[in-house]
Order: structure tokens, then C-alpha cells, then sequence
């Protein structure tokens, strides 16, 4: 569904991304995990089309196509999403209009006919209630004066209305109290099936918990300096990222 | 050289006036003219140089030096005219084509008893109502040459009044159309009279059809009487080569109560002035203003909020949204006397800028001469946000579609205040034709 070869990503003269590759299968569940500043939302950013990047090398494909070269809106509308790991309030723009009209943009990029209002409802109601969000802010302008918890929780709303094919999801669980944890995860498990691939940002252990990847990531330094499966994370969260830096430092001194 | 044979060209115009009305109408009436006529002569035309125009060069008017438009009303079907006005069957329409009345379409909703709304000229005709304590006692003409002329020259526009203690349900709507073909001014003039206790609400629309250059200069005088309330919207959609200058002057009375919206869709070269005079106790003013424009579109917005006693409030946004090679001004003027202790007054203008080369200017102007008051103001200038811009893009909807809504978004805070639904629903119908990525989800806002 998604390979990623050799990206390198510089922004302001700087090189964040130093050669990432990564495959990623219909149905799999990956954890990207990895220090501050290391680079996990420069890739999400990257993949979902923000164009304040420079790629240096490297490529991207989704389903067979080059992602790279695809504007944000088409990479939505072919089934990549992306929570944001700080999520932007957008005054006067209310989440069912942004919504709607993002997923009848989607929609008619398929093929499809659009929802009409009462469809449209009827789904939101029905995917809020997945995500337990009050139906009151379905009409709030988006993120406005919510929460740091709610709009996490909101960005996964948003995933559960939009069903992506592809989801990357960047610290969703940052700031989340436990309740709120297993509201999430109980979400991003619902929408986990055999043709949905998910790539999930997090700092912490705690959220794999709940959500259990096929794969682990460690990046470091715009680099993955390590994959394994579950037990990496547990590793990691008893031993810290220096135990990989060291080990990354040996591997690639020798 | 061309500004003074411009002047004359005008003072010849009078001429003309005065030998027209000359014994056929009150003699107040002769000397208000005789006076507006003075003023202007003594101003003449403003240029640049002058502090209050130095953004607005209005020499495409003077040096046109446009002729009264023709007496015969053209162009105008109920049909075209039905595109302009508001989704109500049942309210009251003037009409008026090229200056002048037009009672085929016209309407006359049910009124409560006491009700005027009709054409000024024929209300000063039958003289049955005295308009010398109202008209033309507002608006200055001093120094002020455009309102000099509107007032020398009138000779048609709407009479609204509302007597005492009647609450009008239906919103009133005034439309001047300019369609003639032949440059032309007109010089339409609406006066508005709420008395204590009424309330009402007051469209006027001012729409060119065509693509010819004319000239609308305009006066509306409004007076709220002692707790009255009155809701006033006023919208441009003129012509693409037509002038617009206007004044609107109110004067509130105890505990009154004026909501002012100033909506600029359409003209080439836009002059507003929105006057308020606080003049009792209690008396409250809300001036809204919004401007959208593109290509070479010029928007000048000059407000004056005069707060003459005690205990009033006023309220002020102006919105600017300009695109293209457009310019957008405001500037806003603030006046607290000496007595008009506990004055809160509040000013605010924001401007989006859509492209790189368009221009806004925003200049606010406090004179505060008492101490104990609370003003403030604000203005911003800035672009759409990338990153929001970036979100919803992310979300699938299309690049220009979440320009337009996040542009829309930006007005959207103005069109929620108009309180007249039929007002409300037409300037987002306005709105969303410029607009037109923002309309695709509009059943659920
Ligand atoms: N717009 C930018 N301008 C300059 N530097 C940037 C910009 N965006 C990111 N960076 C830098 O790129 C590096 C990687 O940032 P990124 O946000 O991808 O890290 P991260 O792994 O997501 O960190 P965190 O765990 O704190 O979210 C950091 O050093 C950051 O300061
Ligand atoms: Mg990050």
C-alpha cells in the first residue's frame, strides 16, 4: 500500500529526514516511535502533502502511484489521512461543513454521488457515537476553544467519517487522560481491518497497550535505527532511547 | 483647471433645478438647496491633498462631469429587479429606476396604520407629512461637497417613517437601479424616521445593471427617536464602471437603538461615509461594515462615530476582504466630547488580502476630550492561514474551495449579525456567488 525509499527531507537548510524507508501492507498496524525532534512529524507531514519541505531524494509510492506528486486534497481523496499531532482551530468553519465537504470531495473522486444532508447526519451521528463525542460539537466551528484531549479525539472522529484507506496518526494519544486513551484506541481499533493500513506516532508504550502494532519503528535522527514488533516498544519504554542511540551509534560506527 | 469647469458644469446644473422647482415646493426647501449649493461651491471638488482623500482620488468623477440621468425609466423588469431583492412575498419595495420612482415596481406590504413608505417626492408633493424638521437637518453640507450636492440636487428617493410605539414585522427594502445607458448621475436620497418606542428594519440596495460608467451619490438620513430601534442594511452591487459616494447620517435620540450594516460588493470606486451622532443617554450604535472585492475595486470607508453625551455605546467592525489589484480603507473616526462621560466605544477592523497586490489601509482616528471612558481599537492586515488552509486540504476538499470557505469564514462573523432573516439570507447569497467553493455544504450551517 506504502513504500517509502530513501526520503530525504531538508526544511530551512536543515536535514530532518535522512533516508527513510518503510513498506507498509493493507491490514498491518505500524508504531512509529522516537526522541523529540527526531523527525515523526516531518514524515507524517510529508506524506499527507505539506509543502513547506524540501525532498531532497528518495520516493513515495501509494497504491501503485507516486504519492509525491499528488496535491493534500487528492492524497484525501484517494484514502490517506492524516491526524494532526497539534490539530488547528479553524474559526467559523464548523466540523460537519468541513466534513461533509471533504467527504463529498472524496466521494465524487471515486465515482461516487454525494451524501445529502440527511445521509451525511446520519453517518456523523452514527461515527461520533464510535468516538463518543457530543453531538454538540459536530456544530462547533472545528477545534475552536476544545480541548487538547478533545481534539485529538476529534481528529479521530474525523477518521472514522472520512474511513481512509491509509491513516497516519501523529501522537493522538499525547495528552490524553486513560479514559480518554481507550476511547481512542477503541476507534482506531474498530476502523482496523484487513484493507485499512494504519501508522501510528507516539511517544509512549502506554497507547500500544491497547492498540498492539504489527510492527515497531525506532527513529532517530531522521533515521529508523530499528524495527521489531510489539516487544520493541516494551524494550524501549524500560530502557530508553539512549539504549538504541548507543546501539545505533555501534551499528553504524562498525 | 478641469476641477473648476467640473464645479461649474454643476453650479450650471442648478440652474436648472432651482427654475424647475422654483415656487413648486416649500421655500425651507428652496434655502436648504440654496444653502448645499453654496457649500459645494465653496469646497469644490476634493482632491488628494486634502488629509480625508488622500486615498480616494475622485477625479474619474469630476472630470466626467456626468448629466442628470434621463427622465425615462428603462430596462428594468420585474423579473431582473426579483434577482435584487429579498426572498419575502409580503414586505414593502420601493423601486426606483435612474433616480427616479417606479410604482409599477413598487409594493406596498400591509402596514400598521401611520406607516409612510414611500417616494420622497411624492411625499414632499402632497405635503402631508412636514419633512423641514428632518430633511437635511442631519447631514452636513459644510465641507462635505458630494453631500452638498446630493442635497442641492435631489429629487427623488424613499421616504421611510414609523410613527410612535409601532414594531414593523417585514423588513422595508429600497432599490436604486441604474440602467441607463448614457453616463449619468444620480443623486438618491432616503430619509428614515423611527419614532420613540418603534422598531423596524430598512434594506436599501443599490445595484447597476450593465456594464456602463455612472455615478450614484447618495444620501440617507436616519433618525431613532427615544427607545427606538432600528436595523439598517445597506448593499452595493453596482455596476463594474459605475462611482458610488454616499453618506449616511444618523442621529440617535434616548436609549435608542441603531444596527448598521454597510455590505460593498459592487462599484469601481466605492466612498462611503457612516456618520453617527450619540446625541442622549442610553443611545447605542452598531456599525458593520464589509467589503469584498477583486480586480481594481476601490473601497474607501470613512466612519464617524460622534458621541455627544453621557452613557453611550457604539460598536464598530469593518471587515475588508480584497483580492487582486484591490484597495480597501477604512478609517474610523471616534469622537467623545467633553460631557460624554462613560462612553464605551469599540472599533475594529480586519482585512484579508488575497493576493499579493492588494492593498489595505486602515487608519483609526480617537478624540477623546473626557476622561472617563472606555475606547479601544484594533486592526488587523493579514492572508489566509496556510496551515488552515493546509487542514482542510488534508481532509480532501479542493484548493480553491478551502480558499473560499476559509475566506467566507472570515465575513461569516458579519452576515451572523444582520438579525433581519430575509437580509441575512440574501448577503449569503451574495456572498457564496463570490464565493463559490464556500456553497457546497450550506444546508447544514
Ligand atoms: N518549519 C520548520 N522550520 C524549521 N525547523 C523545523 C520545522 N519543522 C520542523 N523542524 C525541525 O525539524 C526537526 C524534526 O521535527 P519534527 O516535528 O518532525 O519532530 P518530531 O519527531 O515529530 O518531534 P516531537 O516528538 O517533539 O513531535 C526538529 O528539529 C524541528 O525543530
Ligand atoms: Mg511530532
Amino acid at each position: 500500500m506504502l513504500e517509502i525509499k530513501n526520503l530525504r527531507v531538508r526544511i530551512a537548510g536543515k536535514e530532518i529526514l535522512r533516508g527513510i524507508n518503510l513498506k507498509v501492507k493493507a491490514g498491518e498496524l505500524h508504531a512509529i516511535m522516537g526522541p523529540n525532534g527526531s523527525g515523526k512529524s516531518t514524515l507524517a507531514l510529508i506524506l499527507a502533502g505539506h509543502d513547506s519541505y524540501e525532498i531532497t531524494a528518495g520516493e513515495v509510492h501509494y497504491q501503485g502511484k507516486n504519492l509525491l506528486e499528488m496535491a493534500p486534497e487528492e492524497r484525501a481523496c484517494e484514502g490517506l489521512f492524516m491526524a494532526f499531532q497539534y490539530p488547528i482551530e479553524i474559526p467559523g468553519v464548523t466540523n460537519l461543513y468541513m466534513l461533509k465537504a471533504g467527504l463529498n470531495a472524496a466521494r465524487k473522486h471515486r465515482g461516487q454521488e454525494e451524501l445529502d444532508a440527511m445521509d451525511f447526519l446520519k453517518l456523523v451521528k452514527e461515527r461520533a457515537k464510535l468516538v463518543e463525542i457530543d453531538e454538540s460539537f459536530l456544530n462547533r466551528s472545528v477545534n475552536e476553544g476544545f480541548s487538547g484531549g478533545e481534539k485529538k479525539r476529534n481528529e479521530i472522529f474525523q477518521m472514522a467519517v472520512l474511513e481512509p484507506k491509509l491513516a497516519v496518526l501523529d501522537e493522538t494519544d499525547s495528552g490524553l487522560d486513560i479514559d480518554a486513551l481507550k476511547i481512542v484506541a477503541k476507534g482506531v481499533n474498530a476502523l482496523r481491518n484487513k484493507d485499512r493500513a494504519i501508522i501510528i506516532i507516539t511517544h509512549y508504550q502506554r497507547l500500544l497497550n491497547y492498540i498492539v502494532p504489527d510492527y515497531v519503528h525506532v527513529l532517530v535522527d531522521g533515521r529508523i535505527v530499528r524495527s521489531g514488533d510489539k516487544d520493541l516498544a516494551v524494550e524501549l519504554e524500560a530502557k530508553g532511547y539512549n539504549w538504541i542511540e548507543s546501539g545505533a551509534a555501534a551499528a553504524s560506527g562498525s | 483647471m478641469k476641477t473648476m469647469d467640473s464645479k461649474t458644469h454643476y453650479l450650471q446644473q442648478f440652474k436648472d433645478v432651482e427654475a424647475r422647482t422654483r415656487g413648486a415646493e416649500g421655500s425651507w426647501l428652496s434655502k436648504l438647496r440654496r444653502r448645499a449649493i453654496e457649500d459645494f461651491s465653496e469646497a469644490g471638488f476634493p482632491t488628494t491633498r486634502l488629509e480625508a482623500w488622500k486615498y480616494t482620488n475622485v477625479e474619474p468623477i469630476v472630470a466626467s462631469r456626468f448629466k442628470p440621468a434621463a427622465e425615462t425609466a428603462n430596462g428594468l423588469s420585474p423579473e431582473r429587479l426579483s434577482a435584487f431583492t429579498l426572498g419575502t412575498g409580503s414586505g414593502s419595495l420601493l423601486t426606483f429606476v435612474n433616480g427616479r420612482f417606479s410604482k409599477k415596481l413598487s409594493r406596498l406590504g400591509p402596514l400598521p396604520a401611520g406607516v409612510r413608505v414611500e417616494s420622497l417626492a411624492a411625499a414632499l408633493g402632497n405635503g402631508s407629512l412636514d419633512l423641514e424638521p428632518h430633511l437635511g437637518r442631519h447631514v452636513e453640507t459644510s465641507g462635505h461637497p458630494f453631500a452638498a450636492l446630493n442635497t442641492a440636487f435631489m429629487d427623488d428617493g424613499a421616504l421611510v417613517f414609523i410613527p410612535a410605539g409601532v414594531d414593523l414585522q417585514e423588513p422595508i427594502q429600497i432599490v436604486f437601479a441604474t440602467t441607463q445607458a448614457e453616463p449619468a448621475v444620480t443623486y438618491p436620497r432616503v430619509l428614515i424616521v423611527g419614532e420613540k418606542n418603534s422598531r423596524a428594519s430598512i434594506v436599501e440596495s443599490y445595484v447597476g445593471l450593465g456594464d456602463q460608467a455612472y455615478f450614484t451619490n447618495a444620501v440617507t438620513e436616519i433618525v431613532v427617536q427615544d427607545n427606538a430601534t432600528l436595523e439598517h442594511c445597506r448593499m452595493l452591487e453596482e455596476g463594474s464602471r459605475s462611482y458610488h459616494i454616499s453618506t449616511v447620517q444618523s442621529h440617535l435620540s434616548r436609549d435608542s437603538n441603531l444596527v448598521s450594516h454597510n455590505y460593498a460588493f459592487g462599484g469601481s470606486l466605492i466612498r462611503n461615509h457612516v456618520n453617527s451622532v450619540l446625541d442622549a443617554e442610553g443611545a447605542e450604535s452598531t456599525l458593520f461594515g464589509l467589503y469584498v472585492i477583486a480586480d481594481r475595486q476601490h473601497v474607501d470607508n470613512h466612519t464617524r462615530i460622534d458621541h455627544a453625551k453621557p452613557h453611550c455605546s457604539s460598536r464598530e467592525i469593518y471587515t475588508g476582504i480584497l483580492d487582486d489589484q484591490s484597495r480597501g480603507i477604512f478609517n474610523g473616526r471616534v469622537i467623545v466630547r467633553p460631557d460624554a462621560q462613560k462612553t464605551d466605544a469599540k472599533q475594529t477592523n480586519r482585512n484579508l488580502l488575497l493576493s499579493k497586490e492588494a492593498l489595505a489601509d486602515t487608519n483609526p482616528e480617537l478624540e477623546i476630550y473626557a476622561d472617563d471612558v472606555k475606547c479601544t481599537h484594533g486592526a488587523t492586515i493579514g492572508q489566509l492561514d496556510e496551515e488552515a488552509l493546509f487542514y482542510l486540504r488534508a481532509r480532501g476538499i479542493s484548493q480553491k474551495a478551502a480558499r473560499d470557505i476559509l475566506t467566507y469564514a472570515f465575513a461569516g462573523e458579519l452576515v451572523d449579525e444582520v438579525k433581519t432573516e430575509p437580509a441575512r439570507k440574501y448577503v449569503e447569497k451574495l456572498l457564496r456567488a463570490r464565493l463559490p467553493g464556500a456553497s457546497e455544504t450550506t444546508v447544514l450551517l
